[in-house]
């Protein structure tokens, strides 16, 4: 049937169950938001202050519910609001497919209002991108770019669309989902890469070896990663992690593939590791790293990571293999997959001494409660007594992201969600605007600190707008404590451009937006003002008073060996 | 990272790339290189039998195999590259086009230049009162003989295509090997 190219967009996301999308409109994108009013009663649409809390509203989304984001803008500065968005969803593998609108055919290339040549600027931060010109070509754009967005490692894409393709009419044939595979151009991409349709298989021969590998390994220990979190592959983690028994290490993008209080949790790895997964990696003779990549952060000095260790890197990307450490074995596949034909063939291990030895060291520090200051360990806490259990976490980046990874625990896939390759502070509120609005029976906590929270507090009008109960915890200590800590630490304590040198009243500001807002400075206070909070059914914020010298332990500096701990 | 590595022996690798036939990809795998820190020395791409698919032929120098390996894996993984080959020095024929324009105003001159092209198998595609025109096919280094040979009469303009290469013998780019099987199940879509 004939419909406008607008019209073909909306199809095809309702192909795809799209029901939820954010966005926000402007000039060229008009015939899709006009397309879209026809459809407001199947198709909700957010619409955020800023493209870039539009962003990371679908990336929010699709971490926590598991399926597709969608994000829309227009062309120009919409465009270029989106890339920070793109950027974080491209570094911790989140599917999202980005719509822009571009000027029509007869005005690109111009200069002309709003132009700009978005498929050029977010190439390196797609996984995919294209230019769709003519309304015939719409359909097939948006089925290839759905499936390349949640396929393998996922990812976002972008389509722009010129403003002439969205207003002509063309013929759209509905396809199933089942049949996107088998016609188009995303036909001619799976014919390519695999010439029979059924599902890709890792490799038995590879599975074996590694079978072998564990029966002979006498110190096992096990990384989790964001690939484990992406496949939602957590209970054959466990039962893996159970078989193979080993201490189990996160990733800060892992959080949600191990659970927290499992006895094997070693917690996080890396620069701001427990002791207990630093000495663990370190010491074990066989390290099993799944859907982890590696990063600076967690194998902070390549050559003498996991020395003793034969290493064992399992991931559904190939080129990830032996980018940043070297492995000893590998296989490619998807992590559920992968898991599931270990444990078919595994055999209950036993290491009680190798266990004794790791949890030996302790896997969360403690803090000294001395001084009249609200400590980041209180506020986690009373987090961890007072809110329901399955309450999703959406962080910032900085001190209070790392607090809140070591201090509370994740169960679930998807229950945290942190910017944690890309490190975009400002990620926080929009992550957790899309975490509510895709999971409207859960509770949705936004820890940010002062620093983030100022980047893009604006989304409070979102919350408000929206109705959204979301509560932000902020951890306030009038500086940009993570920087401030390395100034401290490693510049001499020469604080330059790290202190706030305004001071904002967030109780005002909450209620600014019509939220309610608290101060609090201690337990007590805390925990009234977040009981209140959940209670209360809307967006509240509660302003935490910590100190300005309060450390994130432990700290490994970038590049030392793993153990060499600047702060225990 | 940079792929320069300061004092160490630069080596030369010749990549073949298969490609969609497609506007955006030479963009997108010429800024891979650039953002991973190589600098590309020739590039050439062209269609090949199948004319939904370019050919790239792409040299670089590096300090270390493991250098090519990463940007031969980072390629791989790009949707619209269908494969990527190293191709060694010596299982392969590289050839690549030379337009050299030279100063010859005098008999005397274009005599010489004619007998150097003779010897080179070159030919003389063009001829003014002033200058001559020397086309020559090789590897590069005849191309760079070639040049220092001529350049006594002054080179007014020249022209390289860049090397494109092939494997002798059957060989193809697009073998089917576990490391392509691997890649492509990373590719392949749900």
């Amino acid at each position: 049937m004939k419909m406008t190219g607008a019209n073909i967009l909306v199809e095809c996301l309702l192909e795809h169950g799209v029901d939820t999308v954010f966005g926000y409109p402007g000039g060229t994108i008009l015939n899709v938001y006009d397309a879209l009013y026809d459809y407001r009663d199947r198709i909700r649409h957010v619409r955020t202050v800023h493209e870039q809390g539009a962003a990371h509203a679908a990336d929010g989304y699709a971490r926590s519910t598991g399926k597709v984001g969608v994000c829309l803008a227009t062309s120009g500065p919409g465009a270029t609001n989106l890339v920070t968005g793109i950027a974080t969803a491209y570094m911790d593998s989140s599917p999202v497919v980005f719509i822009t609108c571009n000027v029509g055919r007869h005005l690109i290339g111009k200069d002309s209002f709003q132009e700009v040549d978005i498929t050029g600027i977010s190439m390196p931060i797609t996984k995919w991108n294209c230019m769709v010109t003519s309304a015939d070509d719409i359909a097939d754009a948006v089925r290839e770019a759905f499936a390349i967005a949640r396929s393998g490692r996922p990812g976002p894409v972008l389509i722009d669309i010129l403003k002439n393709a969205t207003a002509e009419e063309a013929d759209y044939a509905p396809l199933a989902p089942g049949e996107h595979r088998s016609a188009g151009s995303l036909g001619a991409l799976v014919a390519r890469v695999s010439p029979s349709l059924a599902a890709p298989e890792p490799d038995i021969a590879d599975i074996e070896r590694l079978v072998e590998m564990v029966g002979r390994a006498e110190k096992p220990f096990l990384i989790c990663g964001g690939g484990v979190v992406r496949a939602r592959a957590q209970s054959e983690f466990e039962t893996f992690a159970a078989c193979v028994d080993a201490p189990v290490a996160i990733t800060v993008m892992g959080g949600g593939g191990f659970p927290g209080d499992n006895p094997l949790s070693t917690g996080m790895i890396g620069m701001h590791g427990s002791q207990a997964s630093n000495m663990a990696v370190d010491h074990c003779d066989l390290l099993i790293a799944i859907g982890c990549r590696f990063s600076d952060r967690v194998a902070l000095d390549p050559k003498s990571f996991a020395a003793q260790a034969k290493i064992v890197h399992i991931d559904i990307d190939r080129a990830e293999i032996n980018k940043n450490v070297h492995a000893d074995h590998h296989i490619v596949g998807d992590a559920k997959r992968v898991l599931e034909l270990l444990n078919a063939r595994l055999t209950r291990q036993k290491h009680t001494q190798w266990k004794e030895h790791v949890f030996s060291y302790p896997r969360e520090t403690e803090y000294s409660l001395a001084g009249d200051h609200l400590t980041p360990k209180q506020i986690s806490d009373a987090i961890s007594r007072i809110a329901p259990p399955d309450t999703m976490i959406a962080t910032d980046v900085g001190q209070h992201q790392m607090w809140a990874i070591q201090h509370l625990h994740y169960d679930y896939p998807g229950q945290l969600l942190t910017s944690g390759g890309f490190g975009a502070m400002g990620f926080g509120l929009g992550a957790a605007i899309g975490a509510q609005v895709g999971n409207p029976g859960k509770t949705v906590l936004h820890i940010t600190g002062d620093g983030s929270f100022r980047m893009n507090c604006h989304e409070l009008a979102t919350v408000s707008g929206c109705g959204l109960p979301i509560v932000t915890v902020l951890f306030n200590n009038n500086t940009l404590g993570m920087v401030r800590q390395w100034q401290t630490l490693i510049y001499h304590e020469r604080y330059s451009e790290t202190d706030m040198l305004s001071r904002v009243d967030y109780v005002k500001l909450a209620e600014a937006y019509g939220l309610s807002g608290f101060r609090v400075s201690d337990v007590a206070g805390f925990e009234a003002a977040l009981r209140t909070a959940l209670a209360c059914g809307h967006g509240c914020v509660i302003e935490c008073v910590i100190d300005i010298d309060e450390k994130v332990r432990p700290m490994v500096p970038g590049g030392k060996h793993i153990t060499q701990f600047l702060l225990e | 990272m940079s792929a320069q590595g300061k004092g160490k022996a630069m080596e030369r690798y010749t990549l073949a790339v298969l490609v969609d036939n497609a506007a955006g990809v030479l963009s997108q795998v010429s800024r891979l290189f650039s953002r991973k820190g190589f600098n590309i020395e020739s590039l050439a791409v062209g269609v090949t039998e199948d004319e939904a698919v370019s050919r790239m032929t792409i040299e670089i120098k590096v300090d270390s195999e493991d250098q090519v390996t990463l940007i031969c894996n980072q390629l791989r993984k790009l949707i619209p590259v269908h494969s990527v080959k190293v191709l060694s020095p010596a299982r392969s024929m590289r050839r690549e086009l030379a337009l050299i324009k030279v100063r010859a105003e005098t008999s005397e001159a274009r005599n010489e230049l004619i007998q150097l092209s003779n010897i080179f198998r070159a030919s003389i595609i063009d001829v003014a009162p002033a200058s001559l025109t020397i086309a020559v096919i090789g590897e590069d280094d005849k191309t760079d003989a070639i040049r220092n040979l001529v350049e006594p009469h002054g080179i007014l303009e020249m022209a390289r295509t860049g090397v494109i290469a092939l494997e002798r013998g059957g060989f193809t780019l697009d073998e089917e090997t576990k490391e392509k099987g691997e890649f492509d199940y990373g590719k392949n879509v749900q």
